[in-house]
């Protein structure tokens, strides 16, 4: 493992079985030379946020197609603000109204992708913000 | 001319056009042009390209083997298909209210969205129910819940389809439990349980319990339903999931096929006669955007179909060998970006189903890259039905584009692509093999990833995203599902709780419980305990404790 690998974890919370996205770009994420974890389906945010300490990842991503959106990524991010990883990356995408992503961007989300995203943009803003 | 003189020269004169006047244009300017399988598509087709002599064995008539050109000999101008717009959410208060508006906008079907919770088999209390009751579909804990739903709507009058999976037994149970109390019998009730466990393993990510006491799940229904629901689709084998979760044309086709033939497998494993189910397995397929390439999907899905029953099972029925299918149009084409360019997709991806012939039809909406659909939203999607049916003619005679030099030659070449998958499926094993091995999962992710970068490099356009684009301000309006909903569901389960007879509960799911260990058929033990309020979740924990729950492998 080169010494300044980007290390990601890509994760589904609650019951959402939508994983293309997800998985799209765990792939691409990879391709670009960063280390990425994907949790698989169903996963708590308890459990997320867990995974993401044990593993030690710089960037977390959630993705949700269910609009369980507003209060799954909200915990998350509590809960990364609660065990003292606010350092980490945060962000997500799926389908998310306007008007949800600016509330999850001001309860501790750098950023929320919107559905045609280009996963270049998505390598190119984790590689700024981790890298600086 | 006989037809070996005509197919010669076909051939001399094509080649002279080809070398003459074709090579010169082309220097002017020519673009390469792909299926969605990858396979250049020609500059011209002609008679050369597919079974022309053979009309009769291949093509043939509608409502004839091998079904090609359409299941019924009168097709739309016998009756037009069903209007079926999957909907459900909130509350059975709030999704009553929709189907009721619906069937007044002249909705011709009803068509349940289950929240995940009941998808999964979770009560509304469950804690990983947490912030999904109510979210993406409708939360059904009880009979209760039904009766709120289907208020005012008659049975016996509606075909009603559900879009549920795992606990597909304990949903139609309800049904059947709510039929009764409006006075109808279960041999009126008509309608579809998608049911289809396996694409969920792949696809959808709606599963409950490991792959063999799901199948026996899915066979005591073909086998009560053949009894008790003879206008009962069992199951809706369905590549529309498939073909969201990334797959191509081919891949759609191939591995929903792939299903079908392990359930007749189990069906059949179970001792039941091909004949006695097989005339009511439904299928349910994706209209992507490439129209001329889903008209061909659809009709070699029949024709696959038909040489499938006939040639591997012995099936003797007509019917048994009759692909009818729903279709709704692809949810992963429509964008965020300027999302009123959503309207114009769906009218192509529809007008492709009923060039293909489906028996149902479900448009999406508009704003859906964003959000559920409005109510404005959804009226269009309806509408946009309602203009093919109406204005368009494409309904005036069957099969309109049978004939066609290209359409003729992709059904051709789809098929054949197809059954290498089927093979290939058949040498690991079966379906049940391939997706144990990641088989299936792995070609479905290659295909999202290989589409995903040719749209990110430009070789492919998705007009308003990467090509066309505009600032723009994003929808307003749209549809948002209260929190507070979850806690008034969970009250109201609360209240069923403390208002049944509990003795009655414990012994119905005692009974059931007896009856999965023997190895009977659980459809009417399941049917005794929601009669008697069982919830979804009690019912469907019963089952997890004899089968398990499956643990999905990553790949």
């Amino acid at each position: 493992m080169a010494e300044n690998q980007i290390r990601v974890l890509i994760a589904k919370p609650g019951l959402d079985g939508h994983d293309r996205g997800a998985k799209v770009v765990a792939q691409a994420l990879r391709d670009a030379g960063m280390e990425v974890i994907y949790t698989g389906l169903r996963r708590t945010p308890e459990q997320i946020v867990s995974a993401a300490i044990q593993e030690d990842v710089q960037v977390v991503g959630l993705s949700s197609l269910s609009g369980a959106h507003n209060h799954l990524f909200q915990k998350v991010a509590s809960l990364l603000k609660e065990k003292g990883h606010e350092e980490i990356l945060l962000i997500g995408g799926g389908i998310i109204p306007e008007k949800d992503r600016k509330q999850l961007e001001d309860a501790g989300f750098d950023r929320i992708f919107s559905p045609g995203t280009s996963t270049e943009k998505i390598v190119s803003y984790i590689k700024e913000k981790v890298n600086g | 001319m006989k037809d070996k003189d005509r197919q010669e020269k076909i051939q001399e004169i094509l080649k002279k056009w080809r070398e003459g006047p074709f090579a010169k244009f082309q220097q002017r300017g020519w673009n390469e042009a792909y299926t969605s399988y990858r396979e250049p598509v020609k500059e011209v087709y002609t008679p050369l390209d597919f079974s022309d002599d053979k009309f009769l064995e291949k093509t043939g008539f509608p409502g004839e083997y091998p079904f090609v050109r359409g299941v019924y000999p009168t097709m739309y101008r016998g009756r037009p298909w069903t209007m079926r717009q999957y909907a459900g959410f909130a509350s059975a208060e709030e999704s009553n209210r929709r189907y009721r508006y619906l069937l007044d906008q002249g909705q011709t079907g009803l068509s349940v969205a289950f929240d995940l919770p009941t998808q999964i088999g979770l009560d509304s209390d469950h804690i990983l129910a947490d912030g999904e009751v109510g979210k993406v579909g409708v939360p059904i804990d009880s009979l209760a819940d039904m009766e709120v739903l289907f208020d005012q709507i008659p049975l016996d009058k509606v075909s009603t389809s559900m879009t549920i999976n795992s606990p597909a037994a304990v949903l139609l149970a309800m049904y059947i439990a709510l039929a009764e109390k409006q006075g109808v019998s279960a041999d009126k009730l008509k309608g579809t349980i998608q049911n289809d466990i396996l694409k969920e393993y792949f696809a959808r990510g709606t599963y409950i319990f490991p792959p063999a006491p799901s199948l026996r799940l899915i066979t005591d229904i073909f086998a009560f339903c053949s009894k008790e629901l003879p206008n009962w689709n069992t199951i809706s084998i369905s590549g529309y999931h498939i073909r969201e979760a990334g797959a191509n044309a081919v891949q759609e086709l191939a591995f929903t096929l792939a299903d079908g033939i392990a359930y007749v497998e189990a069906a059949l494993e179970a001792g039941l006669k091909i004949d006695e189910f097989a005339p009511r397995l439904s299928f349910f397929f994706n209209a992507q955007m490439n129209l001329l390439e889903e008209v061909a999907k659809f009709r070699a899905a029949r024709r696959l179909w038909a040489k499938i029953m006939e040639e591997k099972f012995g099936a003797e029925n007509p019917k048994s060998k009759m692909l009818r299918f729903h279709t709704q149009t692809a949810g992963a084409s429509l964008t965020a970006q300027q999302a009123q360019n959503n309207i114009v997709r769906v009218t192509i991806q529809a007008l492709a189903a009923v060039l293909g012939g489906t028996q149902s039809l479900h448009t999406n909406s508009y704003d859906e890259a964003w959000a559920l659909p409005s109510e404005e939203s959804v009226r269009i999607a309806l509408r946009t039905q309602q203009i093919i049916a109406h204005e368009s003619g494409a309904t005036s005679t069957v099969d309109p584009l049978g004939g066609s030099y290209y359409l003729e030659s992709l059904t051709e070449d789809m098929e054949k692509r197809v059954e290498e998958y089927l093979e290939k499926i058949e040498e690991m094993g079966g379906m049940v093999k391939a997706i144990e091995k990641g088989y299936v999962q792995r070609e479905i992710q290659k295909n999202a990833y290989e589409m995903q970068k040719r749209i990110e490099k430009e070789e492919d356009i998705v007009v308003g995203v990467n090509k066309f684009a505009q600032e723009e301000e994003p929808p307003a309006d749209l549809l948002e599902v209260d929190p507070q909903m979850e806690k008034e569901q969970i009250k109201k389960l609360k209240d069923v709780k403390q208002n049944r007879d509990e003795e009655k509960v414990k012994k119905s799911l005692e009974q059931m419980k007896k009856t999965a260990e023997e190895n009977e058929n659980l459809m009417p033990a399941i049917v005794e305990a929601v009669k008697a309020y069982a919830t979804l979740g009690e019912i469907c924990g019963v089952l997890r404790s004899i089968y398990g729950e499956y643990q999905a492998p990553t790949f």
